[in-house]
Protein backbone atom coordinates (compact mmCIF):
# COMPACT_ATOMS: atom_id res chain seq x y z
CA UNK A 1 0.00 0.00 0.00
CA UNK A 2 1.15 3.63 -0.69
CA UNK A 3 -1.13 5.09 1.69
CA UNK A 4 -2.77 3.26 4.18
CA UNK A 5 -4.90 5.54 7.14
CA UNK A 6 -6.42 3.59 10.30
CA UNK A 7 -9.08 5.61 12.06
CA UNK A 8 -7.72 8.65 10.80
CA UNK A 9 -9.71 11.35 12.10
CA UNK A 10 -9.38 15.42 12.63
CA UNK A 11 -11.94 17.93 15.32
CA UNK A 12 -11.73 21.58 15.25
CA UNK A 13 -13.33 22.27 18.40
CA UNK A 14 -17.08 20.07 18.64
CA UNK A 15 -17.10 19.76 14.95
CA UNK A 16 -15.18 16.37 13.50
CA UNK A 17 -14.18 17.61 10.47
CA UNK A 18 -12.71 14.21 8.94
CA UNK A 19 -14.13 10.53 10.75
CA UNK A 20 -12.06 7.40 11.47
CA UNK A 21 -11.23 7.61 7.87
CA UNK A 22 -9.41 4.43 6.54
CA UNK A 23 -7.94 4.95 3.16
CA UNK A 24 -6.03 2.53 1.27
CA UNK A 25 -4.09 3.29 -1.93
CA UNK A 26 -2.19 0.83 -3.95
CA UNK A 27 1.03 0.89 -5.64
CA UNK A 28 0.51 2.46 -9.10
CA UNK A 29 -2.93 3.18 -9.59
CA UNK A 30 -5.08 6.29 -9.77
CA UNK A 31 -6.78 6.64 -6.62
CA UNK A 32 -10.26 9.21 -6.89
CA UNK A 33 -10.95 11.02 -3.83
CA UNK A 34 -14.74 12.03 -3.82
CA UNK A 35 -16.86 13.90 -1.87
CA UNK A 36 -19.48 16.79 -1.61
CA UNK A 37 -17.80 20.52 -0.87
CA UNK A 38 -17.16 20.26 3.11
CA UNK A 39 -16.84 16.48 3.18
CA UNK A 40 -13.24 16.28 4.61
CA UNK A 41 -11.28 15.76 1.23
CA UNK A 42 -8.87 18.30 1.76
CA UNK A 43 -8.36 17.89 5.23
CA UNK A 44 -7.80 14.24 4.73
CA UNK A 45 -5.10 15.45 2.47
CA UNK A 46 -3.83 18.16 4.12
CA UNK A 47 -2.96 15.19 6.80
CA UNK A 48 -1.59 13.04 4.22
CA UNK A 49 1.15 15.50 3.61
CA UNK A 50 1.70 16.47 7.14
CA UNK A 51 0.25 19.98 7.03
CA UNK A 52 -2.34 19.23 9.46
CA UNK A 53 -1.77 17.31 12.25
CA UNK A 54 -4.36 14.45 13.26
CA UNK A 55 -6.74 14.25 16.37
CA UNK A 56 -6.29 10.72 16.28
CA UNK A 57 -5.74 8.11 14.43
CA UNK A 58 -2.20 7.20 12.05
CA UNK A 59 -1.38 7.37 8.65
CA UNK A 60 1.57 6.00 6.57
CA UNK A 61 2.05 7.35 3.07
CA UNK A 62 4.95 5.60 1.22
CA UNK A 63 5.86 3.86 4.19
CA UNK A 64 6.50 7.09 6.23
CA UNK A 65 4.99 8.99 8.55
CA UNK A 66 2.84 11.96 6.76
CA UNK A 67 5.10 15.15 6.17
CA UNK A 68 8.64 13.54 6.61
CA UNK A 69 10.84 14.56 4.49
CA UNK A 70 11.54 11.37 3.12
CA UNK A 71 8.20 10.81 2.17
CA UNK A 72 7.79 14.18 1.14
CA UNK A 73 10.65 14.28 -1.52
CA UNK A 74 8.92 11.56 -3.13
CA UNK A 75 5.42 13.13 -3.41
CA UNK A 76 4.42 15.43 -5.70
CA UNK A 77 1.00 17.40 -4.15
CA UNK A 78 -1.23 20.38 -5.28
CA UNK A 79 -4.04 21.12 -2.39
CA UNK A 80 -6.65 23.55 -3.56
CA UNK A 81 -5.17 25.80 -6.25
CA UNK A 82 -1.60 26.52 -6.88
CA UNK A 83 0.93 28.62 -4.13
CA UNK A 84 3.19 31.00 -5.54
CA UNK A 85 4.91 33.81 -5.97
CA UNK A 86 3.43 36.59 -7.59
CA UNK A 87 6.08 38.68 -9.04
CA UNK A 88 8.00 36.05 -9.98
CA UNK A 89 8.05 34.20 -13.66
CA UNK A 90 6.44 30.74 -13.25
CA UNK A 91 9.98 29.30 -14.04
CA UNK A 92 12.03 31.29 -11.52
CA UNK A 93 8.50 29.83 -9.30
CA UNK A 94 10.12 26.48 -10.10
CA UNK A 95 13.35 27.40 -9.55
CA UNK A 96 12.39 28.03 -6.02
CA UNK A 97 10.53 24.93 -5.58
CA UNK A 98 13.54 23.50 -7.49
CA UNK A 99 15.67 24.24 -4.61
CA UNK A 100 13.67 23.08 -2.00
CA UNK A 101 13.70 19.77 -3.42
CA UNK A 102 16.87 19.62 -4.47
CA UNK A 103 16.40 19.37 -7.96
CA UNK A 104 17.90 21.05 -11.46
CA UNK A 105 17.10 24.02 -13.41
CA UNK A 106 17.34 21.93 -16.42
CA UNK A 107 14.43 19.23 -14.45
CA UNK A 108 12.61 22.72 -14.11
CA UNK A 109 12.39 23.33 -17.46
CA UNK A 110 11.34 19.79 -18.47
CA UNK A 111 8.40 19.77 -16.22
CA UNK A 112 7.60 23.33 -17.69
CA UNK A 113 7.56 21.19 -21.13
CA UNK A 114 5.56 18.62 -19.84
CA UNK A 115 2.41 21.15 -19.04
CA UNK A 116 3.05 23.10 -22.53
CA UNK A 117 4.11 26.22 -20.52
CA UNK A 118 7.79 26.93 -22.01
CA UNK A 119 6.51 29.74 -24.09
CA UNK A 120 5.05 31.69 -20.88
CA UNK A 121 7.83 30.53 -18.42
CA UNK A 122 9.20 34.05 -18.12
CA UNK A 123 6.00 35.76 -17.72
CA UNK A 124 5.21 36.73 -14.15
CA UNK A 125 2.76 34.23 -12.29
CA UNK A 126 0.19 36.89 -11.37
CA UNK A 127 0.03 37.67 -15.42
CA UNK A 128 -1.00 33.81 -15.59
CA UNK A 129 -4.90 32.94 -16.51
CA UNK A 130 -6.00 30.09 -14.33
CA UNK A 131 -5.47 27.63 -16.31
CA UNK A 132 -2.18 28.46 -16.30
CA UNK A 133 -1.67 28.81 -12.99
CA UNK A 134 -3.41 24.88 -12.43
CA UNK A 135 -0.66 23.91 -15.07
CA UNK A 136 2.42 25.21 -13.33
CA UNK A 137 0.67 23.82 -10.03
CA UNK A 138 0.71 20.37 -11.52
CA UNK A 139 4.50 21.54 -13.04
CA UNK A 140 5.57 21.72 -9.40
CA UNK A 141 4.03 18.16 -8.16
CA UNK A 142 5.92 16.67 -11.04
CA UNK A 143 9.52 18.00 -10.17
CA UNK A 144 11.73 15.02 -9.37
CA UNK A 145 9.24 12.51 -10.95
CA UNK A 146 7.42 11.28 -7.73
CA UNK A 147 6.45 8.01 -7.00
CA UNK A 148 2.96 9.25 -5.69
CA UNK A 149 0.89 12.41 -6.71
CA UNK A 150 -1.85 14.22 -4.73
CA UNK A 151 -3.95 16.33 -6.81
CA UNK A 152 -6.83 17.81 -5.62
CA UNK A 153 -8.97 19.61 -7.71
CA UNK A 154 -6.13 19.31 -10.81
CA UNK A 155 -8.75 20.23 -13.84
CA UNK A 156 -9.93 23.57 -11.88
CA UNK A 157 -9.96 26.53 -14.65
CA UNK A 158 -9.08 24.37 -17.35
CA UNK A 159 -10.56 24.96 -20.60
CA UNK A 160 -11.90 21.24 -22.21
CA UNK A 161 -9.11 21.12 -24.23
CA UNK A 162 -6.57 21.51 -20.94
CA UNK A 163 -8.60 19.12 -19.10
CA UNK A 164 -8.70 16.09 -21.68
CA UNK A 165 -4.56 17.03 -21.39
CA UNK A 166 -4.86 16.55 -17.88
CA UNK A 167 -6.49 13.36 -18.07
CA UNK A 168 -3.61 12.06 -20.52
CA UNK A 169 -1.15 13.22 -18.25
CA UNK A 170 -2.56 11.36 -15.76
CA UNK A 171 -2.82 8.53 -17.49
CA UNK A 172 0.75 8.85 -18.95
CA UNK A 173 1.89 9.10 -15.49
CA UNK A 174 -0.36 5.64 -14.52
CA UNK A 175 1.43 4.04 -17.57
CA UNK A 176 5.28 4.91 -16.22
CA UNK A 177 3.87 3.30 -12.75
CA UNK A 178 3.17 6.49 -10.72
CA UNK A 179 0.30 6.39 -8.29
CA UNK A 180 -2.08 9.15 -8.23
CA UNK A 181 -4.42 9.93 -5.80
CA UNK A 182 -6.95 12.44 -7.12
CA UNK A 183 -9.49 14.33 -5.47
CA UNK A 184 -12.40 15.37 -8.67
CA UNK A 185 -15.46 17.01 -8.59
CA UNK A 186 -15.98 16.08 -11.76
CA UNK A 187 -17.51 12.45 -11.49
CA UNK A 188 -17.10 11.69 -15.44
CA UNK A 189 -13.55 12.37 -15.38
CA UNK A 190 -12.99 10.15 -12.28
CA UNK A 191 -14.93 7.28 -13.91
CA UNK A 192 -13.08 7.90 -17.18
CA UNK A 193 -9.15 7.49 -15.54
CA UNK A 194 -9.61 6.20 -11.85
CA UNK A 195 -9.26 2.55 -10.98
CA UNK A 196 -10.40 2.87 -7.61
CA UNK A 197 -12.19 5.58 -5.91
CA UNK A 198 -13.32 6.08 -2.28
CA UNK A 199 -16.09 8.60 -1.51
CA UNK A 200 -16.38 10.46 1.98
CA UNK A 201 -19.37 11.92 3.21
CA UNK A 202 -19.60 14.02 6.12
CA UNK A 203 -15.80 13.49 6.94
CA UNK A 204 -16.69 10.15 6.90
CA UNK A 205 -15.62 7.05 4.38
CA UNK A 206 -18.70 5.93 3.40
CA UNK A 207 -17.34 3.63 0.47
CA UNK A 208 -13.78 2.36 -1.31
CA UNK A 209 -13.52 0.52 -4.15
CA UNK A 210 -13.25 -0.08 -7.64
CA UNK A 211 -15.38 2.05 -9.72
CA UNK A 212 -16.78 -0.65 -11.42
CA UNK A 213 -17.85 -2.69 -8.30
CA UNK A 214 -19.45 1.32 -7.61
CA UNK A 215 -21.53 0.93 -10.13
CA UNK A 216 -22.43 -2.30 -8.82
CA UNK A 217 -23.88 -5.15 -11.53
CA UNK A 218 -24.90 -5.00 -14.97
CA UNK A 219 -28.01 -5.33 -16.45
CA UNK A 220 -28.60 -6.16 -19.86
CA UNK A 221 -31.95 -4.64 -21.37
CA UNK A 222 -33.37 -6.47 -23.85
CA UNK A 223 -36.37 -5.36 -26.17
CA UNK A 224 -37.84 -8.78 -28.80
CA UNK A 225 -41.26 -10.30 -29.96
CA UNK A 226 -42.95 -11.70 -29.60
CA UNK A 227 -41.84 -10.24 -25.81
CA UNK A 228 -44.31 -13.14 -23.58
CA UNK A 229 -42.35 -15.83 -25.52
CA UNK A 230 -38.57 -13.77 -24.81
CA UNK A 231 -39.74 -13.22 -21.26
CA UNK A 232 -40.16 -17.13 -20.83
CA UNK A 233 -37.11 -17.72 -22.65
CA UNK A 234 -34.54 -15.61 -20.39
CA UNK A 235 -33.91 -16.23 -16.83
CA UNK A 236 -33.41 -14.31 -14.19
CA UNK A 237 -35.66 -11.24 -15.44
CA UNK A 238 -38.08 -8.70 -14.83
CA UNK A 239 -40.09 -6.38 -17.15
CA UNK A 240 -39.33 -2.31 -16.94
CA UNK A 241 -40.88 -0.10 -19.61
CA UNK A 242 -42.05 -2.67 -21.92
CA UNK A 243 -38.04 -4.36 -22.07
CA UNK A 244 -36.37 -7.25 -20.36
CA UNK A 245 -34.14 -6.11 -17.95
CA UNK A 246 -31.78 -9.44 -17.48
CA UNK A 247 -29.24 -9.57 -14.89
CA UNK A 248 -25.96 -10.97 -16.76
CA UNK A 249 -22.71 -10.01 -17.63
CA UNK A 250 -22.00 -8.60 -20.78
CA UNK A 251 -20.42 -11.58 -21.75
CA UNK A 252 -24.09 -13.88 -21.41
CA UNK A 253 -25.31 -11.14 -24.07
CA UNK A 254 -24.47 -13.74 -26.97
CA UNK A 255 -26.10 -16.39 -25.29
CA UNK A 256 -29.00 -15.14 -24.79
CA UNK A 257 -29.41 -13.88 -28.07
CA UNK A 258 -28.71 -17.35 -29.39
CA UNK A 259 -31.66 -18.36 -27.28
CA UNK A 260 -34.24 -16.28 -28.38
CA UNK A 261 -33.43 -17.05 -31.67
CA UNK A 262 -33.56 -20.35 -31.47
CA UNK A 263 -37.06 -20.16 -30.07
CA UNK A 264 -37.74 -18.20 -32.79
CA UNK A 265 -37.95 -14.51 -31.76
CA UNK A 266 -36.89 -11.36 -32.73
CA UNK A 267 -34.41 -10.01 -30.94
CA UNK A 268 -34.58 -5.40 -31.64
CA UNK A 269 -32.35 -4.41 -29.32
CA UNK A 270 -29.67 -5.61 -26.70
CA UNK A 271 -27.27 -3.06 -24.97
CA UNK A 272 -25.67 -3.49 -21.19
CA UNK A 273 -27.52 -0.62 -18.29
CA UNK A 274 -24.98 0.17 -15.97
CA UNK A 275 -25.16 3.08 -12.98
CA UNK A 276 -22.84 6.05 -13.64
CA UNK A 277 -20.46 6.75 -11.14
CA UNK A 278 -22.67 9.95 -10.64
CA UNK A 279 -26.13 8.44 -10.04
CA UNK A 280 -24.00 6.32 -7.12
CA UNK A 281 -22.53 9.59 -5.59
CA UNK A 282 -25.66 11.12 -5.09
CA UNK A 283 -27.44 7.80 -3.50
CA UNK A 284 -24.19 7.15 -1.28
CA UNK A 285 -24.09 11.09 -0.65
CA UNK A 286 -27.85 11.82 -0.82
CA UNK A 287 -28.82 14.93 1.72
CA UNK A 288 -25.42 16.34 1.97
CA UNK A 289 -24.98 19.08 -0.27
CA UNK B 1 20.92 24.57 2.39
CA UNK B 2 17.86 24.11 -0.16
CA UNK B 3 16.10 25.98 1.83
CA UNK B 4 17.97 29.16 2.04
CA UNK B 5 19.28 29.52 -1.34
CA UNK B 6 15.08 28.71 -2.14
CA UNK B 7 14.02 32.02 0.07
CA UNK B 8 17.20 34.43 -1.07
CA UNK B 9 16.22 33.14 -4.90
CA UNK B 10 12.68 34.90 -4.32
CA UNK B 11 14.14 37.34 -1.75
CA UNK B 12 16.50 39.27 -4.34
CA UNK B 13 14.22 38.80 -6.80
CA UNK B 14 11.32 40.68 -5.24
CA UNK B 15 10.92 44.08 -5.89
CA UNK B 16 10.01 44.52 -2.37
CA UNK B 17 13.32 44.17 -1.36
CA UNK B 18 14.78 46.99 -3.46
CA UNK B 19 12.33 49.51 -2.83
CA UNK B 20 12.68 49.14 0.74
CA UNK B 21 16.02 48.71 1.09
CA UNK B 22 16.15 52.13 -1.42
CA UNK B 23 14.13 53.93 0.95
CA UNK B 24 15.92 53.29 3.68
CA UNK B 25 19.18 54.53 1.68
CA UNK B 26 17.90 57.42 0.75
CA UNK B 27 16.06 58.41 4.48
CA UNK B 28 19.82 58.02 5.80
CA UNK B 29 21.36 60.21 3.26
CA UNK B 30 18.66 62.87 3.67
CA UNK B 31 18.27 62.75 7.15
CA UNK B 32 22.25 62.03 7.84
CA UNK B 33 23.94 63.93 5.53
CA UNK B 34 22.01 66.35 2.73
CA UNK B 35 19.89 67.92 5.41
CA UNK B 36 23.17 68.79 7.72
CA UNK B 37 24.80 69.82 4.69
CA UNK B 38 22.33 72.50 3.76
CA UNK B 39 22.12 73.90 7.11
CA UNK B 40 25.91 73.89 7.17
CA UNK B 41 25.81 75.73 4.06
CA UNK B 42 23.17 77.99 5.13
CA UNK B 43 24.69 78.99 8.05
CA UNK B 44 21.27 77.84 10.05
CA UNK B 45 21.64 75.59 12.92
CA UNK B 46 19.13 76.35 14.99
CA UNK B 47 17.11 73.18 14.92
CA UNK B 48 19.31 72.28 17.78
CA UNK B 49 22.22 70.13 15.67
CA UNK B 50 25.15 72.07 17.02
CA UNK B 51 27.55 74.27 15.72
CA UNK B 52 28.39 74.20 12.41
CA UNK B 53 32.03 72.69 13.24
CA UNK B 54 29.73 70.29 14.90
CA UNK B 55 27.82 69.47 12.24
CA UNK B 56 30.52 69.30 9.78
CA UNK B 57 32.00 66.52 12.24
CA UNK B 58 29.25 64.55 11.94
CA UNK B 59 29.47 64.23 8.32
CA UNK B 60 32.91 63.32 7.77
CA UNK B 61 34.20 60.11 7.57
CA UNK B 62 35.80 59.43 10.76
CA UNK B 63 31.84 59.87 12.17
CA UNK B 64 30.13 57.26 8.64
CA UNK B 65 29.89 54.55 11.41
CA UNK B 66 28.13 56.26 14.05
CA UNK B 67 25.89 57.63 11.08
CA UNK B 68 24.94 54.16 9.75
CA UNK B 69 24.24 53.21 13.60
CA UNK B 70 22.11 56.00 14.29
CA UNK B 71 19.02 55.71 12.77
CA UNK B 72 18.80 51.88 12.75
CA UNK B 73 16.89 51.58 16.27
CA UNK B 74 13.72 53.08 15.23
CA UNK B 75 13.12 54.01 11.23
CA UNK B 76 15.91 51.88 10.04
CA UNK B 77 14.52 49.09 12.38
CA UNK B 78 11.16 49.99 11.56
CA UNK B 79 11.75 49.49 7.57
CA UNK B 80 13.50 46.25 8.13
CA UNK B 81 10.56 45.12 10.17
CA UNK B 82 8.04 45.86 7.77
CA UNK B 83 10.34 43.63 4.89
CA UNK B 84 10.41 40.83 7.24
CA UNK B 85 6.92 40.88 7.98
CA UNK B 86 5.86 40.98 4.52
CA UNK B 87 8.50 38.19 3.55
CA UNK B 88 6.89 36.03 5.97
CA UNK B 89 3.39 37.35 6.59
CA UNK B 90 2.55 37.36 2.53
CA UNK B 91 3.75 33.69 2.43
CA UNK B 92 0.07 32.46 3.78
CA UNK B 93 -2.06 34.45 2.09
CA UNK B 94 -0.29 33.61 -1.22
CA UNK B 95 -0.05 29.87 -0.15
CA UNK B 96 3.48 29.78 -0.86
CA UNK B 97 3.74 28.47 2.88
CA UNK B 98 1.68 25.13 1.33
CA UNK B 99 4.39 24.91 -1.23
CA UNK B 100 7.30 24.94 1.34
CA UNK B 101 5.77 22.80 3.70
CA UNK B 102 4.93 19.88 1.14
CA UNK B 103 7.83 20.25 -0.77
CA UNK B 104 10.21 18.23 1.30
CA UNK B 105 12.74 20.04 3.93
CA UNK B 106 11.72 20.01 8.00
CA UNK B 107 9.49 22.96 9.11
CA UNK B 108 12.56 23.66 10.91
CA UNK B 109 14.64 24.11 8.32
CA UNK B 110 12.02 25.88 6.21
CA UNK B 111 11.84 28.22 8.89
CA UNK B 112 15.42 28.18 9.37
CA UNK B 113 16.02 29.04 5.44
CA UNK B 114 14.11 32.10 5.68
CA UNK B 115 15.29 33.36 8.83
CA UNK B 116 18.96 32.82 7.31
CA UNK B 117 17.93 34.78 4.07
CA UNK B 118 15.93 37.47 5.42
CA UNK B 119 19.63 37.90 7.71
CA UNK B 120 21.59 37.88 4.34
CA UNK B 121 19.52 40.74 3.54
CA UNK B 122 19.63 42.66 6.54
CA UNK B 123 23.67 42.40 6.24
CA UNK B 124 23.10 43.70 2.78
CA UNK B 125 21.19 46.63 3.89
CA UNK B 126 23.61 47.47 6.28
CA UNK B 127 26.52 47.27 4.14
CA UNK B 128 25.24 49.34 1.53
CA UNK B 129 24.19 51.94 4.12
CA UNK B 130 28.11 51.95 5.22
CA UNK B 131 29.07 52.44 1.65
CA UNK B 132 26.39 55.14 1.25
CA UNK B 133 27.00 56.73 4.32
CA UNK B 134 30.88 56.44 3.78
CA UNK B 135 30.58 58.01 0.08
CA UNK B 136 28.57 60.55 1.33
CA UNK B 137 30.94 61.78 4.30
CA UNK B 138 34.04 61.32 1.76
CA UNK B 139 32.22 63.01 -0.97
CA UNK B 140 31.61 66.17 1.59
CA UNK B 141 34.87 65.51 2.68
CA UNK B 142 36.21 66.16 -0.58
CA UNK B 143 33.92 69.25 -2.15
CA UNK B 144 34.08 70.88 1.98
CA UNK B 145 38.51 70.25 1.52
CA UNK B 146 38.41 68.34 5.08
CA UNK B 147 41.03 65.51 5.40
CA UNK B 148 39.86 62.09 4.54
CA UNK B 149 40.56 60.28 8.11
CA UNK B 150 38.83 57.47 8.86
CA UNK B 151 37.45 55.96 11.79
CA UNK B 152 39.90 52.56 13.29
CA UNK B 153 39.60 49.35 11.57
CA UNK B 154 37.73 48.20 14.91
CA UNK B 155 35.52 51.07 15.38
CA UNK B 156 34.22 50.13 12.08
CA UNK B 157 33.64 46.36 12.84
CA UNK B 158 32.02 47.36 16.16
CA UNK B 159 29.48 49.69 14.15
CA UNK B 160 28.54 47.19 11.35
CA UNK B 161 28.52 44.62 14.51
CA UNK B 162 26.16 46.96 15.84
CA UNK B 163 23.88 47.83 12.92
CA UNK B 164 23.85 44.23 12.00
CA UNK B 165 22.04 42.92 15.51
CA UNK B 166 20.21 46.10 15.88
CA UNK B 167 18.61 45.72 12.26
CA UNK B 168 18.64 41.59 12.76
CA UNK B 169 16.28 41.94 15.89
CA UNK B 170 13.82 43.84 14.18
CA UNK B 171 14.05 41.74 11.25
CA UNK B 172 13.36 38.77 13.27
CA UNK B 173 10.22 40.30 15.37
CA UNK B 174 9.19 40.90 11.56
CA UNK B 175 9.49 37.19 11.14
CA UNK B 176 7.87 36.64 14.60
CA UNK B 177 5.19 38.66 13.68
CA UNK B 178 4.44 37.83 9.79
CA UNK B 179 4.10 33.78 11.62
CA UNK B 180 2.15 34.82 14.49
CA UNK B 181 -0.66 36.84 12.36
CA UNK B 182 -0.31 34.81 9.63
CA UNK B 183 -0.60 37.92 7.26
CA UNK B 184 1.00 40.79 5.98
CA UNK B 185 -1.08 43.29 6.89
CA UNK B 186 -2.05 42.84 10.41
CA UNK B 187 2.33 41.91 11.26
CA UNK B 188 2.82 45.15 9.51
CA UNK B 189 0.33 47.39 11.62
CA UNK B 190 1.45 45.28 14.84
CA UNK B 191 5.17 45.75 14.15
CA UNK B 192 5.28 49.93 13.49
CA UNK B 193 2.56 50.38 16.14
CA UNK B 194 4.94 49.03 18.57
CA UNK B 195 8.55 50.33 17.27
CA UNK B 196 7.40 53.77 16.30
CA UNK B 197 4.71 54.91 18.49
CA UNK B 198 4.04 52.66 21.65
CA UNK B 199 7.62 52.33 22.99
CA UNK B 200 8.40 56.42 22.58
CA UNK B 201 4.62 56.44 24.65
CA UNK B 202 6.20 54.25 26.86
CA UNK B 203 8.83 56.70 27.08
CA UNK B 204 6.84 59.58 27.68
CA UNK B 205 4.54 58.29 30.74
CA UNK B 206 8.14 56.83 32.15
CA UNK B 207 9.21 60.39 32.63
CA UNK B 208 6.56 60.40 34.86
CA UNK B 209 6.63 56.79 36.53
CA UNK B 210 9.86 55.52 37.44
CA UNK B 211 9.14 52.14 37.01
CA UNK B 212 7.79 52.72 33.68
CA UNK B 213 10.73 54.15 32.72
CA UNK B 214 12.97 51.38 34.07
CA UNK B 215 10.81 49.12 32.20
CA UNK B 216 11.25 51.13 28.51
CA UNK B 217 15.12 50.61 28.64
CA UNK B 218 14.81 47.13 28.18
CA UNK B 219 12.13 47.14 25.62
CA UNK B 220 13.44 46.04 21.99
CA UNK B 221 13.42 49.69 20.83
CA UNK B 222 14.97 50.76 24.01
CA UNK B 223 17.79 47.82 24.40
CA UNK B 224 18.51 48.88 20.29
CA UNK B 225 18.44 52.63 21.00
CA UNK B 226 21.28 51.90 23.79
CA UNK B 227 23.20 49.75 21.67
CA UNK B 228 23.25 52.53 19.55
CA UNK B 229 23.87 55.37 22.31
CA UNK B 230 26.70 53.15 23.77
CA UNK B 231 28.21 52.88 20.17
CA UNK B 232 28.69 56.74 20.26
CA UNK B 233 25.74 57.33 17.54
CA UNK B 234 23.49 59.77 19.56
CA UNK B 235 22.05 62.85 18.61
CA UNK B 236 18.81 60.68 17.23
CA UNK B 237 15.17 59.88 17.46
CA UNK B 238 15.23 56.35 19.50
CA UNK B 239 19.03 56.98 20.82
CA UNK B 240 19.24 56.55 24.61
CA UNK B 241 22.39 56.18 26.83
CA UNK B 242 20.76 54.57 29.91
CA UNK B 243 22.50 51.24 29.15
CA UNK B 244 26.07 49.98 29.13
CA UNK B 245 26.95 48.53 25.67
CA UNK B 246 27.49 44.88 26.98
CA UNK B 247 24.22 44.95 28.43
CA UNK B 248 22.15 46.23 25.44
CA UNK B 249 23.97 44.37 23.19
CA UNK B 250 23.13 41.08 25.17
CA UNK B 251 19.59 42.34 25.10
CA UNK B 252 19.19 42.83 21.78
CA UNK B 253 20.63 39.51 20.80
CA UNK B 254 18.49 38.03 23.42
CA UNK B 255 15.29 39.67 21.70
CA UNK B 256 16.58 38.71 18.21
CA UNK B 257 16.70 34.54 19.32
CA UNK B 258 13.51 35.00 21.05
CA UNK B 259 11.85 36.01 18.39
CA UNK B 260 13.49 33.64 15.59
CA UNK B 261 12.78 30.67 18.24
CA UNK B 262 9.31 31.97 18.76
CA UNK B 263 8.68 31.90 15.00
CA UNK B 264 10.73 28.58 14.57
CA UNK B 265 8.50 26.81 17.59
CA UNK B 266 5.22 28.37 15.73
CA UNK B 267 5.73 27.02 12.36
CA UNK B 268 6.55 23.48 13.53
CA UNK B 269 3.98 23.35 15.77
CA UNK B 270 1.10 24.66 14.26
CA UNK B 271 -1.43 23.44 11.59
CA UNK B 272 -0.96 25.03 8.20
CA UNK B 273 -4.86 25.25 7.14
Amino acid sequence: MIVTTEKLTKRYGDKTVVDAVELNVRAGEVYGFLGPNGAGKTTTIRMLLGLVKPTSGTARVLGEPPGSPKALLRIGSLIEGPGFFPYLSGRDNLRVHARRRDRTDIEVDAVLEQVDLSDAKNAKFKSYSLGMKQRLGVAAALLGQPELLILDEPTNGLDPAGMADMRDLVRELKRQGQTVLLSSHLLGEVEEICDRVGVISNGRLVAESSVQELRGDTVLLVRADPFDIAERVVENSSVVDGALHVHASEEDAPKIVRALVEADVDVREIRPLRRTLEEVFFEMTAGVR
Amino acid sequence: MGSYRAELLRLVKWPATWVLIGVWLVMTLTFGYVFNYVAYKSGDTSRGGGSGAQLMAQMMPAEAAEAVVRGLPMFGGAIVLVLAALAVGSGYGWGTWKTTLTAGPRRISAMGGTLAAVGTIVVVLVALTFVVDFGAALSIATMENQSWSMPSFDHVVQGLGAAGLIAGMWAAMGVFLGVITRGPALAVGLGLLWSIVAENLLRGVGALLGPVADVTKVLPGGAAGNLAGAFGATGAPGVLTDLSGVTASLLVAGYLAVFALIAAWLTVRRDLV
